[in-house]
């Protein structure tokens, strides 16, 4: 950092101010307890010592924060300078010389702690924190021992909760303000603050509206004392009980890294890792908080077949059999046309590449989808020009053609939010209605459910220097005039009821700007690792399209189909005729995630032979002939692919109970079943063998994944000097501050401990270019035809929310209490005009189905258009959506 | 000094008292004001100087802040970093330290006087919003000053164009919610933004980043009643007044016990505490002799009668005598004072005002009324002073005047003022007390806790 200000939280305010910064050079040299460092210029005195080995203990200094400087905890001497100075708040000038040790400073700390504790209950017994404590362990380490303090202490009622996840004890909160700047600086959920003054300043959340946020668990990550504490954790663990792996999310594409954690061999605790380049340390509450599904009751841990039209439980060998009879019946019947398989988003990178080999090399069927009609073609998604996370941080601009990222892909939401906040970068907000990041745009654009292509039109020519008539136009040229840097295109599938040509029209519209990227927004954890190995009609493993690899995967493989397979829609369609007899599910329930429900059920109800992979008795699997049972997130090691194309390491924390299969052996299993050994004994030599012929993931073989510190983006080509090897800089580590990433095998390059040395990037990454070249997309689609709109209608809109029904919700108690029944959300204009109130129910009709929802005014919703969440539970949007028509226009009628 | 009618004993010298002393029954409206004391005819002759060359005539008349800390105010002005606007102006009408009741007597009885030196202040330092931030409690003072200027806005001393000079200005009167920490000046700027009275880090001080983090000239009530003396009678006129660095006059409020409790305005260095409580306010009460009095505010530490004889000199009761003049408030308390009393609820006050944001003082406070409380009320222990010192030194230090501080603004360190001064000053009769306490204590037969 070499600028002249330093951003700082001048705690209570809002506005920007900033630490001025001596000018002078570049880097500059600072003696700190008399060894002297060469640090850049403006950087935090604190930090500078942190990263030349010197730890200055602090409470309210966190990396990731704007510093505050209330504890007072982070004194020392600097000579030249009256009295004593804060490190955290101190940026280093050159020539400073600096003393943390000497006797003045010793004092002060030992006196600050004494402040600190004699307030303090001191019930470490019986504290979540207590064994991992900040202020244990800086007690220990600088404190007095002993209390001078013979007084009663500060009494507050212990602990309240100020959120369905989060309890507060105010009387050991040291006051540090970083639950409240979490939530103001880095959330923008500002629902904590400080109320009461002096000695009983406590952290407060105003009045009927407790602490919602998506991101509360982070405050207790970082909370120095046990003051906050998760309500799901809370005495379930002590902290030298757990055992740590490190691993990524499961929750969305993000795949945010975090550090997860046993004891008894239960998943207890999710801790974000402070990943530079995907999350910064922080998670989402689903994310965190989301362990408890994969012990739950509900999960299945033993395969089972249909006899006699019951389902029953089985060995594996006879359900494999079973399994792998019923396909090569409807190979002899129907020809590998009529097996299809759906899904593999949720899963990971070695499942979805086996699946795929099974089904286009083995069965020869490209019937084959990991998308249920919600997602974007693969053509654009494999094809358009990748944006990582960290290219958001220096855009020309961001723009949004996305769902809702604060409900659909929350840490993503952090960082775009931070890009447009902190950084100036400049945001576009295209949308039908208002959503999490809407405060943040520099320009709104809005239009009809349907029809985003003529707003679209108007940015690109915006960020082209032509403003056009319009105010946004000239907005966009203004704020972007003279910026450097990628134009990053956040891409995804804005609302399932309309048809994704539209969406797909409108980014089409946006190829042509220069160094345009596009960051994929589909939410699905593993749906990019799917759709890179091939899980998708047309394509297969690597991103190479059927013909393009066909020669090369048919050496690799020994066969590959004929022609382009169906769809999703085109799947279902084909089932419920009888044209496709058998679907295979790996681990998705058509029921829950086709927006087109009735379809769904068409589908399942024709179909003779439907073999679930699943690890929930959902309503798919309930209807299976036969149920198959793999091991799950942290269960398993293995890799995901995030929304980024970055390949990231999924670690195994517990053993499974019951009888389950680790994921990628069920199609290995049952190719062995129907002729094909693959041959393949670990999940090493998986990987090894994605990495040998998915052309997009050459040379990402498992010895590089285990080295690679963020993981490794496709194609490696084209990022190779973005991996990083060895220990990142050093930290000390306990969870309360950022968590540094550790590869699982610390390469030979890391005898050097000091941060510069390991976080340069390896020269040495050998980046094969890929054996085929990957696809492009590169045909615009011509605009899709949208039909006017209807006076008399409304046009549905619908998205997911963060807590929806998917068996991470609904079998995580804690989760399970956050979800909402869905509702009809209207404009109050359309609501007046309807003569409808809040909490009525009304029926809601469409050319494909008919619900009773609950009204509720909804100022997010323009008027003339519907809000209704994708994924609630029980009847809703997915009863009214027609997976092949363009919009979705709706009725609203009055029940008594 | 001595009386000019020659009947001896001290006197006031009047500037900023003169005329609300001169007309009681009607100083504060516009019409007296004009009529009777020239108000707003400098504000021609300020117009007509470069904006640069007013704050060079207040860097000249050596004009310090009035409002605690004794700061330059021309020096001060010409730290505002050049042409960055906007910046704004900020008169600090908190006066929140005890016993301290000059700004009070200003606004509500030569509101006027104010005005006109924020409209001289405002165009040295070139901005066009200027706020005045009064203290909750002050409802006849925020009435009167609303109303005068309302009149200033009407006969077009404030607004646009101010008597067609092209210059400018806003004034909001902003009324306080009432707590000691929004006169510190960066908790003030928090409170004017509408966020709770708490101070700031400095670097960035408020010239530089201060509300809405743009440049801010913080100032005393008293210090820009000041102003428009020295725009219209030269800065050397007021700098013959006193000595030093402590040139003109400044206004004492003067309380406790004595006869003639009020404020007074007198020349600085030549007067004495003396002159001050025996001459002006009339002595301790009858029958009585004078044991302690605090110089400057509640914050600072306090003086003896050995030293009645000390100058009015900001320097040399800050160097020799390691007190402060502070914010001009003299209490004054005879030989029926309890100073362990007195010393708990200085301390029960700071306790109070403590606005939380840091370690030391938001819990040091706590402890401080705590411990000074068992040892006003025979519960103390012998060490307990040295227990005050002890800790007291985590907050302060050093402990010694002018105070370093482990805090982020100054209420910290006044803290400890009480018991720096019952340490440099009754020690040993403290420690005797606690002893006797203890041995009066371990003859029951229940000891209290
Ligand atoms: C705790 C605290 C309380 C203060 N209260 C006041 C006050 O009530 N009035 C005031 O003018 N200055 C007060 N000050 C001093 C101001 O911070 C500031 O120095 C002053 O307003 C500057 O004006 P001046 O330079 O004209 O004196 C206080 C300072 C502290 C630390
Ligand atoms: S609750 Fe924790 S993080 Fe929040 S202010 Fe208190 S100690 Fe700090
Ligand atoms: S010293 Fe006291 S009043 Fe000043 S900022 Fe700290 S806690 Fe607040
Ligand atoms: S870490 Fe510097 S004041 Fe808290």
């Amino acid at each position: 950092m070499t600028t002249n200000a330093v951003p700082m939280s001048q705690w209570p305010s809002e506005h920007r101010y900033t630490i001025p910064v001596a000018p002078g050079p570049e880097t500059v040299t600072v003696t700190i307890d008399g060894r002297a460092a060469q640090i850049p210029r403006g950087e935090l005195l604190i930090k500078a010592a942190q990263d030349h080995g010197t730890y200055i203990p602090r409470f309210c200094w966190h990396e990731r924060l704007k510093p505050v400087g209330m504890c007072r905890m982070c004194l020392v001497e600097i000579e030249g300078m009256r009295g004593l100075q804060i490190s955290c708040a101190t940026p280093v000038a050159d020539g400073m010389v600096v003393h943390t040790t000497s006797d003045a400073v010793t004092t002060a700390q030992d006196g600050i702690l004494e402040f600190l504790l004699i307030n303090h209950p001191l019930d470490c017994p019986v504290c979540d924190r207590g064994g991992e404590c900040p202020l244990q362990d800086q007690t220990l380490a600088f404190g007095p021992g002993e209390s001078r303090f013979v007084e009663e202490k500060r009494h507050f009622e212990k602990p309240v909760p100020i959120s369905d996840l989060v309890m507060l004890d105010r009387e050991r909160c040291i006051q540090c303000g970083r639950c409240t700047r979490f939530a103001d600086e880095v959330a923008g959920d500002p629902l904590i603050d400080f109320g009461g003054r002096g000695g009983s300043t406590e952290v407060i959340t105003y009045l009927d509206e407790p602490f919602h946020s998506s991101f509360s668990g982070n405050t207790v990550q970082i909370c120095p004392v046990g003051a906050l504490t998760a309500r799901p954790y809370r005495f379930r663990a002590r902290p030298w009980d757990l055992a740590s792996t490190e691993t990524s999310c499961g929750a969305c594409a993000v795949a945010c890294r975090g550090s997860l954690e046993s004891t008894s061999n239960r998943l207890v605790r999710l801790l974000g890792v402070d990943s530079e380049p995907v999350n910064q340390g922080w998670l989402c509450d689903k994310g965190r908080y989301g362990l408890d599904w994969v012990h739950s009751d509900a999960r299945l841990r033993q395969p089972m077949v249909r006899r006699a039209g019951e389902l029953v439980e089985s060995s594996w060998p006879d359900a494999l059999d079973a399994a792998a009879a019923a396909i090569r019946n409807t190979l002899d019947t129907h020809g590998p046309n009529g097996i299809a398989v759906l899904g593999g988003s949720r899963g990971v990178n070695e499942d979805a590449y086996l699946w795929a080999r099974l089904a286009k090399g083995v069965l020869g069927t490209d019937h084959v989808d990991a998308q249920l009609g919600d997602g974007l073609p693969a053509d654009v998604v494999l094809g358009m020009p990748r944006a990582t996370i960290p290219d958001l941080d220096r855009a020309k601009a961001i723009v949004l053609l996305a769902p809702d990222l604060k409900e659909e892909l929350p840490v993503l939401y952090l960082r775009v939010r931070r890009a447009a906040h902190d950084l100036g970068v400049p945001l576009v907000d295209v949308a039908v209605r208002d959503h999490g990041l809407t405060p943040y745009a520099t320009a709104v654009l809005r239009h009809a459910p349907g029809d985003p292509g003529a707003a679209a039109g108007v940015v690109a020519d915006a960020l082209v220097g032509r403003p056009g008539r319009t105010k946004v136009g000239k907005a966009i040229v203004d704020a972007t005039d003279g910026r450097d840097g990628p134009v990053v295109v956040i891409l995804g599938r804005t609302s399932v009821a309309e048809h994704p040509d539209a969406i797909v029209h409108a980014a089409s519209r946006l190829t042509g700007l220069p160094q345009v990227r596009f960051l994929s927004a589909l939410a699905n954890p593993n749906v990019h690792g799917a759709l890179d190995l091939g899980l998708t009609p047309g394509f297969l493993p690597g991103r190479v399209s059927l013909d393009a690899g066909r020669d090369h995967f048919t050496k690799a493989w020994g066969a590959v189909p004929d022609a382009v397979g169906r769809d999703a829609a085109g799947i279902l369609r084909a089932a419920a005729t009888g044209e496709i007899a058998a679907l295979v599910l790996v681990g998705c329930d058509p029921l829950a995630e086709c927006p087109d429900r009735n379809l769904a059920r068409a589908a399942l109800e024709q179909a003779d032979t439907v073999i679930a992979v699943s690890a929930f008795m959902d309503t798919a699997a309930f209807g299976a002939t036969v149920v198959l049972p793999p091991t799950v997130w942290g269960e398993q090691s293995a890799t995901t692919t995030n929304l980024e194309g970055r390949v990231v390491r999924l670690g195994r924390r517990v053993t499974p109970d019951g009888s389950t299969l680790e994921s990628w052996r069920i199609p290995a299993e049952l190719a062995a079943r129907l002729g094909s050994d693959f041959d393949l004994e670990t999940v090493d030599e998986v990987q090894d063998e994605i990495a040998r012929v998915a052309p997009a993931f050459a040379g990402v073989d498992a010895s590089l994944l285990r080295r690679a510190r963020d993981g490794v983006v496709l194609p490696l080509a084209d990022h190779a000097d973005e991996v990083t090897f060895g220990r990142a800089g050093a930290g000390p580590g306990p969870s309360w501050e950022p968590i540094l990433p550790v590869p699982e095998v610390v390469g030979d390059d890391d005898r050097s401990p000091s941060t510069s040395a390991s976080d340069s990037p390896s020269a040495a990454v050998p980046a094969p270019t890929p054996p085929v070249p990957l696809h492009r997309w590169d045909a615009p689609p011509d605009a899709p035809s949208v039909p006017p709109l209807d006076a008399y209608a409304l046009r549905l809109v619908a998205g997911h929310a963060l807590y929806g029904a998917d068996a991470i919700v609904a079998a995580t108690p804690a989760l399970a209490s956050l979800t909402h029944e869905p509702t009809l959300g209207l404009n109050a204009r359309d609501r007046d005009r309807l003569g409808v109130h809040d909490g009525d129910r009304v029926r809601i009709t469409t050319a494909r189905g008919s619900v009773d929802l609950a009204v509720r005014t909804d100022a997010q919703t323009p008027p003339g258009t519907a809000w209704i969440v994708a994924n609630a539970a029980g009847p809703g949007a997915p009863d009214l959506i027609d997976l092949t028509s363009p919009v979705t226009e709706l009725r609203v009628e009055t029940i008594s | 000094m001595t009386d000019a009618s020659g009947k001896g004993g001290p006197t006031e010298t009047l500037m900023v008292t003169k005329f609300l002393r001169a007309r009681p029954q009607d100083s504060w409206t516009i019409d007296a004001a004009r009529r009777h004391n020239n108000a707003y005819q400098t504000l021609d002759k300020a117009f007509a100087m470069e904006p640069d060359a007013v704050v060079q005539a207040v860097s000249d008349s050596v004009l310090r802040g009035k409002g605690g800390a004794g700061f330059g105010t021309g020096q001060k002005w010409s730290f505002l970093p050049k042409d960055v606007f906007p910046r704004y102006l900020c008169v600090n009408a908190d006066e929140g330290e005890p016993c301290t009741f000059k700004d009070h007597m200003l606004l509500e009885r030569d509101p006027h006087q104010l005005i006109e030196g924020i409209v001289v202040a405002a165009f040295a330092i070139r901005t066009d919003l200027a706020f005045v931030y009064v203290r909750g409690e002050f409802a006849l003072a925020a009435d009167r000053l609303g109303q005068a200027i309302r009149d200033a806005y009407d006969a077009g001393f404030l607004g646009k164009n101010i008597l067609g000079s092209g210059f400018d200005l806003d004034l909001v009167l902003h009324r306080g919610a009432g707590c000691y920490i929004a006169g510190d000046e960066t908790g003030l700027l928090s409170s004017l933004e509408g966020e709770r009275a708490m101070p700031r880090i400095k670097p960035p001080f408020p010239a530089a980043q201060g509300v809405y983090a743009a440049p801010t000239i913080v100032n005393n009530v008293e210090t820009i009643s000041t102003v428009p003396h020295i725009i219209r009678r030269g800065a050397k006129w007021y700098n013959a007044m006193g000595e030093n660095r402590s040139t003109g006059t400044r206004i004492f409020s003067v309380s406790g016990h004595v006869e003639r409790p009020g404020n007074y305005e007198v020349e600085l260095a030549k007067t004495s505490f003396r002159d001050l409580i025996e001459g002006l306010a009339g002595g301790v009460r009858d029958g009585h002799t004078l044991k302690f009095f605090i110089p400057g505010g509640a914050s600072s530490p306090w003086l003896m009668p050995q030293h009645l004889d000390a100058p009015l000199d900001m320097d040399y009761v800050q160097g020799e005598l390691k007190s402060m003049l502070g914010s001009g408030a003299v209490m004054v308390f005879d030989d029926t004072t309890d100073p362990l009393q007195v010393a708990w609820r200085l301390g029960k006050f700071f306790e109070h005002e403590s606005c939380g944001k840091c370690t030391p003082c938001r819990e040091g406070s706590g402890w401080i009324a705590k411990v000074l409380y068992r040892m006003a009320n025979g519960q103390g222990r012998s060490d307990d002073l040295d227990l005050l010192l002890s800790f007291g030194n985590n907050i302060v230090p050093g402990l010694n005047a002018p105070f370093a501080q482990t805090t982020i603004c100054a209420l910290g360190p006044s803290t400890m003022s009480p018991v720096v001064s019952l340490n440099r000053w009754f020690r040993d009769e403290i420690i005797e007390r606690m002893r006797a306490d203890e041995t009066r204590r371990a003859g029951l037969a229940v000891t209290p806790a």
